[in-house]
């Protein structure tokens, strides 16, 4: 599978903050493994195969059997990071993932790598914009998109240091290091507000956030004062922060995930029963012709463009 | 219209020789457009082209006039990375403008990296994940038998795609229903994504496992079109799913591609393209 480097100056492929991380957790405990799918060169594993020899387990191109062989590595006492392209570990695996590991409450931790459109030309079946609504609907397994290297590495901590199930959603599109306090924190469950504002927020996750925050730098010009949640944690998700969000009274969600059970339907969830305001949904709505994902997401209206039209259109300006 | 039907009145060396030529083209052609595109998968373009051309150019019973027709034989390329080849294929059978092979994988392009059948005429199922063309196949085979027609059904798989329980599924359900309708043939470059088969998961012994699932089992030099010919032409009746080991190198007709695994996905530089193409003509 392959897909242009998307990688420009400045910005960042998040799977080297991901094996960066497991590198340094697999040197301070043994328990850590990696199970991979024919997927060492995707999941950029290389080097953990390298130092850790024995705790690199490539089951061939068998997904279901990947995530079962998870569980079961995870019953003798391993922390399991079950490595593959979100669409095949995901879609392929969804009942095992369901049986093996959320119902089960198994140590595993699956990593899905290339989320979104990053496969681009490769096309639905390589896209994985269903993967958030898939595993949300479970409630028993974490849920964690992250917008950044820095991110990241602490999504793979935190679900280092936890005992139970999490999928985290590892994007190859390059992003920029998002600007944060020098003592910032993460905390599963907990959005961040990167930007304050009261005319109205814009919720967003993975990719989607530096183009959120360049959609509030728009809108100040314009006298708009919008806030930026960076919603990383999907599932649990930080009701407070979504309600403070929508006594702004208006809120626009963006995500590189399909419009249909994603972020902007577990914003709605909340909103719709507690505290009604207007939205709108930003994200892909079905699947995607042939293109680049950049092509893609402009052909959507991924873009700090349309958000930031998005929320003037909420506002009525 | 090309010739859609086993040449009868022909030698086989002269069918052969058709089937070569047209081989040939088709790799020039895949090669030329995952050089364009910047992207593609030439190593399993290449090892998969013969056995495509055996299909579309002797065996196979189709008319790019009508793709759905009814009684036309069925062909799944299961290893759905094989686009370079299998739109170049397609488009040389007549099944779209060969013009249009310039657009792969550009911006809204119908000729996207994985086909899709909703939009590409001959193209029977969208494959893309590896291990879904055998169950389909074996649906297709049990709706023939049902209705007792006459058409066939044939799959191409990768050997590391072999991994995936899904193909040992399917091939329990071909043994089991005698769907002698069936042939398979798997391109058995012996590689994968990342490594070769033996080295990830091992297949071997291949043949023994397709028997003990009911099938007939032969091998083959899955780039000798002569020894192909036979096996797909349907000549020899089976009574059983038949599965053709086709042994191919990967990236099979360009030097320094072949038997390399960092050509599954590689795209040659200008320099290459030109000697690869050169190699090609030889
Ligand atoms: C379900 C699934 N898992 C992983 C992949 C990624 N992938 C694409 S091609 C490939 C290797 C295929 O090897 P093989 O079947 O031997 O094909 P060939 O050598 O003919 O290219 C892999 C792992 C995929 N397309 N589908
Ligand atoms: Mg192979």
């Amino acid at each position: 599978m392959s897909s242009p480097a998307t990688q420009k100056s400045g910005l960042f492929d998040c799977r080297d903050a991901y094996v960066k991380t497991l590198e340094a957790l697999g040197a301070a405990d043994e328990r850590i493994v990696a199970v991979v799918n024919d997927s060492v060169g995707s999941s950029k594993l290389g080097g953990f195969r390298d130092k850790f020899p024995e705790r690199l387990i490539n089951v061939g191109i068998a997904e279901q059997n990947m995530v079962g062989v998870g569980a079961g590595l995870a019953n003798g006492g391993k922390v399991a990071f079950v490595s593959g392209a979100s669409c095949f570990l995901t879609g392929r695996s969804l009942e095992q993932v369901k049986a093996d590991v959320a119902y089960s409450q198994a140590n595993v931790k699956l990593c899905g790598i290339s989320s979104g459109v990053a496969y681009g030309e490769l096309g639905p079946t390589h896209h994985s914009i269903e993967d958030v609504a898939w595993l949300r609907t479970m409630g028993d397994i974490t849920v964690l998109v992250p917008a950044d290297p820095w991110e990241t590495e602490q999504c793979i901590r935190a679900a280092a240091e936890m005992d139970g199930p999490v999928f985290i959603r590892i994007s190859r599109m390059g992003v920029p290091a998002l600007p944060r306090a020098a003592d910032a924190s993460f905390t599963i469950g907990k959005a961040d507000i990167l930007r304050e504002g009261g005319d109205g927020a814009i919720l967003a996750n993975g990719t989607m956030v530096c183009r959120a925050l360049e959609a509030a730098e728009t809108l100040a010009v314009e006298g708009i004062s919008a806030r930026v949640v960076n919603m990383c944690s999907m599932s649990p998700i930080d009701e407070d922060a979504i309600l403070a969000a929508a006594q702004t009274g208006a809120i626009v969600t963006v995500e590189e995930h399909s419009v249909r059970g994603g972020l902007g339907s577990a914003v709605a969830e909340i909103v719709s029963q507690n505290a009604p305001c207007r939205m709108k949904i930003l994200g892909f709505a079905g699947f995607q012709p042939t293109g680049s994902a950049e092509f893609l997401m402009e052909h959507s209206g991924l873009t700090a463009t349309n958000i930031a039209a998005s929320l003037r259109g909420l506002l009525g300006r | 219209m090309p010739e859609s039907r086993p040449r009868r009145g022909q030698t086989l060396a002269e069918r052969a020789a058709f089937v070569r030529e047209q081989a040939r083209w088709i790799r020039k052609r895949a090669l030329r457009i995952v050089f364009e595109a910047r992207q593609g998968h030439p190593g399993g373009d290449l090892s998969a082209t013969d056995v495509l051309a055996a299909l579309y150019f002797d065996a196979m019973r189709y008319d790019p006039a009508d793709p759905r027709w009814q009684a036309r034989d069925r062909f799944i390329l299961s290893k759905g990375h094989a686009t370079g080849a299998l739109y170049s294929t397609l488009a040389l059978a007549g099944f779209f403008p060969q013009e249009e092979l310039t657009t792969y994988m550009q911006p809204l392009s119908r000729l996207n990296g994985h086909p899709n059948r909703n939009k590409i005429p001959g193209v029977e199922t969208n494959t893309g994940p590896l291990g879904h063309g055998m169950p389909v196949a074996v649906g297709i085979a049990i709706a023939a038998q049902i209705d007792k027609a006459d058409y066939r059904t044939f799959i191409i798989t990768g050997d590391g795609e072999l991994q995936e329980g899904s193909n040992w599924e399917a091939a329990m359900t071909a043994g089991h229903r005698k769907l002698a309708s069936l042939t398979l043939i798997v391109d058995r470059n012996r590689l994968q994504q990342g490594a070769g088969t033996e080295d990830t998961v091992g297949l071997d012994p291949l043949d023994d496992k397709f028997r003990a699932f009911g099938w007939d089992v032969v091998e083959v030099d899955g780039h000798d079109i002569e020894a192909l010919l036979p096996l797909l032409d349907g000549s020899t009746p089976h009574d059983r799913p038949l599965c053709i080991i086709a042994n191919t190198v990967k990236g099979k007709g360009i030097s320094f591609m072949e038997n390399k695994a960092s050509w599954h996905h590689g795209v040659p530089n200008a320099e290459q393209y030109e000697q690869a193409m050169k190699e090609l003509d030889a």
